[in-house]
């Protein structure tokens, strides 16, 4: 991004550090008051997102944090979005497709919403399609959205044969060999991960976003 | 063998009847001792081993689950065959914990999906994540706990209770203001809400009189129960049962110091209610079953303020009133081992979930003993075999070691759990721990 005024770089620091109050009270000031440019605004929270994730995966930051990131950077966004007047291509490029779920039968959404969560940050397009997914479902969803990448999560043990189901009905479709599938959840191993056929598996969001960056050959 | 009711038992039988009374009694005193010899730090006579089942008994013993929770009769039966099958040290409080759908139902109960209740019948039963108490409610319900209760959350969480948010305001009622505040009790609302309260609450004392029913029988032919209360970290009562997850981590940002009075209050409400549970049912053995510790909730920083400076007064104020807290630390809690230590030796059962146990044991084995943990995936989907492997490392590695270990499963039996790793899990234990 272009280089901050240093009101700017303090609606960084603010939102990155937790303030959320003085952080909310900058961006409503800079956006209504300022006649500041909403896509910048939300540039700049997208720069603070990212400051957020680091601290994550580096183990200074928990999920006490990123909810509250999260939350921030809805309410900022709801004051910026209807300020926006022409869609001029502001939002960077994703890096690809992720559609993410929990399997069928499981209801616990906690772990998926976190990981959706830190994928929107680190820069990927990712559809949440709920929780309690049949298979048949996931096909529909593939076929219409064309992921690179499909998670299942799940926190119940009925998940691991929801996975598989899941994964041999993808399998079925003919549409295995274009994508890569993780799994997730609080009990999820290396035992699942052979038992159900994805091809890797993941307990935290940042074992998700490490996985999804090495497919599409960034960083993590 | 019993003598027909009625009937006059003959001398044999009598004497058959005392010696299998006494057999029963000695050998529920064995298994017992090794479990307090574990607490107590000392080395049982062989590794003790738990059967902690809940809707496995549906597979075990070929129903669903939604028969298994609306069969009080079929729960015993089918939990019996289990026990005297694989003859655990100790046994969880089968008909409690699974046959609850009549109670749920005469309850109306809000926070659960169970089956027929929006799963499908081969589905356990799971909890809804919400938020039962708004971020602005916390005056209110720190000013007057009871009144918050009967006013807001109990008619949020339970059908039953709707009507009872028409309750009088109590506190001030006086002399002839009293009795004019007696009109509510006729308001048909409040009425309807008090009779279906008491249909419930025959219903769940119903559901209380088959587990102690159970429980003594299995006494009797020699197998104690592992616990029959439980308790509750004070930060996951608000968080689970109040707040919510997203609410509660919003809160320690936005709400501190309101909610670190809320979790000091917590913690006598929830000594009051475990003590009262204990006095039912004698057990002095306390579930705490740990939802928000684990390493990647919250920071070091954040566990030490929110969550374990109200658990550890729990802990101690259960170890006062001479009971024994296990709490089943789910996830992975290896970095709060060093903290969890703080409490006193030789008073607790530490359940471990995915923290590896010898790492556990290393950090803790002089001050608590330790429960668990054959990992969910490995009973599920890993063979006998591997299942033998796993409880031999546990052995060997902690066991044979000092660790005073009582096996069980990561949190009890996986529901998908097939019958013969269960065996393999509990000839695996006689194997290689006596």
């Amino acid at each position: 991004m272009s280089e901050m005024t240093e009101q700017e770089r303090r609606l960084v620091t603010l939102l990155a550090d937790m303030n959320e109050d003085e952080a909310f009270a900058l961006a409503k000031s800079m956006l209504l008051e300022q006649g500041a440019d909403p896509l910048r605004v939300l540039e700049l929270c997208r720069n603070a997102m990212d400051i957020v994730g680091k601290r994550f995966a580096e183990g200074e930051y928990f999920l006490p944090e990123l909810v509250l990131a999260g939350e921030m950077l809805d309410n900022i966004g709801k004051i910026a979005k209807p300020l926006i007047k022409t869609d001029t291509g502001g939002e960077p490029k994703k890096l690809c497709k992720v559609l993410i779920g929990t399997v069928q039968g499981d209801l616990h959404d906690i772990g998926k919403n976190i990981v959706t969560f830190m994928l929107d940050i680190n820069g990927f397009e990712v559809k949440d399609i709920g929780v309690d997914v049949p298979a048949e479902t996931f096909i529909d969803e593939i076929n219409a959205f064309a992921p690179d990448i499909v998670g299942l999560s799940g926190f119940l043990t009925l998940a691991f044969d929801s996975m598989k189901e899941t994964i041999e009905a993808i399998q079925t479709a003919g549409l295995r060999e274009k994508m890569k599938i993780m799994i997730g959840g609080g009990q999820i191993d290396e035992n699942v991960r052979t038992y159900t056929g994805a091809d890797a598996f993941g307990t935290n969001a940042m074992d998700a976003v490490s996985l999804c960056k090495g497919w599409v050959g960034v960083a993590a | 063998m019993s003598a027909p009711q009625g009937a006059v038992p003959t001398p044999q039988a009598a004497a058959a009847d005392a010696a299998a009374a006494a057999a029963g009694k000695a050998a529920y005193d064995v298994r017992w001792q090794r479990i307090m010899d574990c607490v107590a730090l000392k080395q049982p006579d062989r590794m003790p081993v738990s059967l902690f089942a809940t809707f496995w008994l549906a597979k075990y013993g070929g129903i669903t689950n939604r028969q298994l929770m609306y069969d009080y009769a079929k729960v015993r039966e089918i939990g019996e065959r289990a026990i005297l099958e694989f003859e655990p040290d100790v046994h969880s409080p089968m008909v409690l914990q699974i046959a609850v759908g009549p109670s749920l139902d005469a309850a109306d109960f809000k926070q659960l999906k169970w089956p027929g209740h929006g799963v499908g019948d081969t589905q356990p039963y799971q909890y809804l994540d919400r938020e039962y108490m708004m971020a602005d409610e916390y005056d209110e319900f720190l000013s007057d706990p009871t009144g918050f209760y009967l006013s807001k959350y109990l008619p949020r969480v339970a059908g039953a209770f709707e009507g009872l948010d028409e309750l009088p305001y109590l506190p001030g009622l006086h002399y002839f203001r009293l009795l004019s505040g007696l009109i509510p009790f006729t308001n048909p609302r409040i009425l309807a809400s008090l009779q279906r309260v008491i249909k419930a609450g025959e219903e769940v004392k119903r559901l209380n009189d088959y587990q102690l029913d159970f429980a003594n029988h299995m006494k009797a032919l020699g197998f104690p129960g592992g616990y029959a209360s439980t308790a509750i970290a004070p930060y996951d009562l608000i968080a689970d049962y109040f707040r919510g997850a997203t609410g509660m981590m919003k809160d320690l940002f936005r709400n501190k110091d309101k909610l670190l009075q809320l979790l000091d209050k917590a913690v006598s409400f929830v000594l009051r209610q475990t003590v009262a549970s204990y006095r039912q049912w004698k057990n002095p053995i306390i579930f705490i079953p740990v939802h928000w510790a684990p390493d990647r909730f919250m920071s070091h920083q954040q566990f030490m303020t929110f969550w374990w400076p109200s658990f550890r007064k729990l802990v101690t104020g259960l170890i006062d009133e001479g009971l024994i807290p296990m709490p089943l630390w789910e996830a992975d809690c290896t970095k709060r081992l060093e903290a969890i230590r703080d409490v006193p030796a030789g008073k607790c059962i530490y359940w471990f979930e995915r923290t590896d146990m010898v790492k556990a044991f290393e950090v803790l084995g002089d001050v608590v003993a330790l429960r668990g943990n054959l990992s969910p995936s490995l009973l599920t989907t890993g063979t006998p075999d591997d299942v033998d492997a796993a409880v031999r490392h546990l052995a060997e590695n902690v066991f044979h070691k000092g660790g005073k270990l009582i096996l069980d499963a990561a949190f009890g039996l996986p529901d998908e759990t097939p019958v013969e790793n269960v065996r393999a899990m509990f000839t695996a234990a006689r194997k290689y721990a006596g």
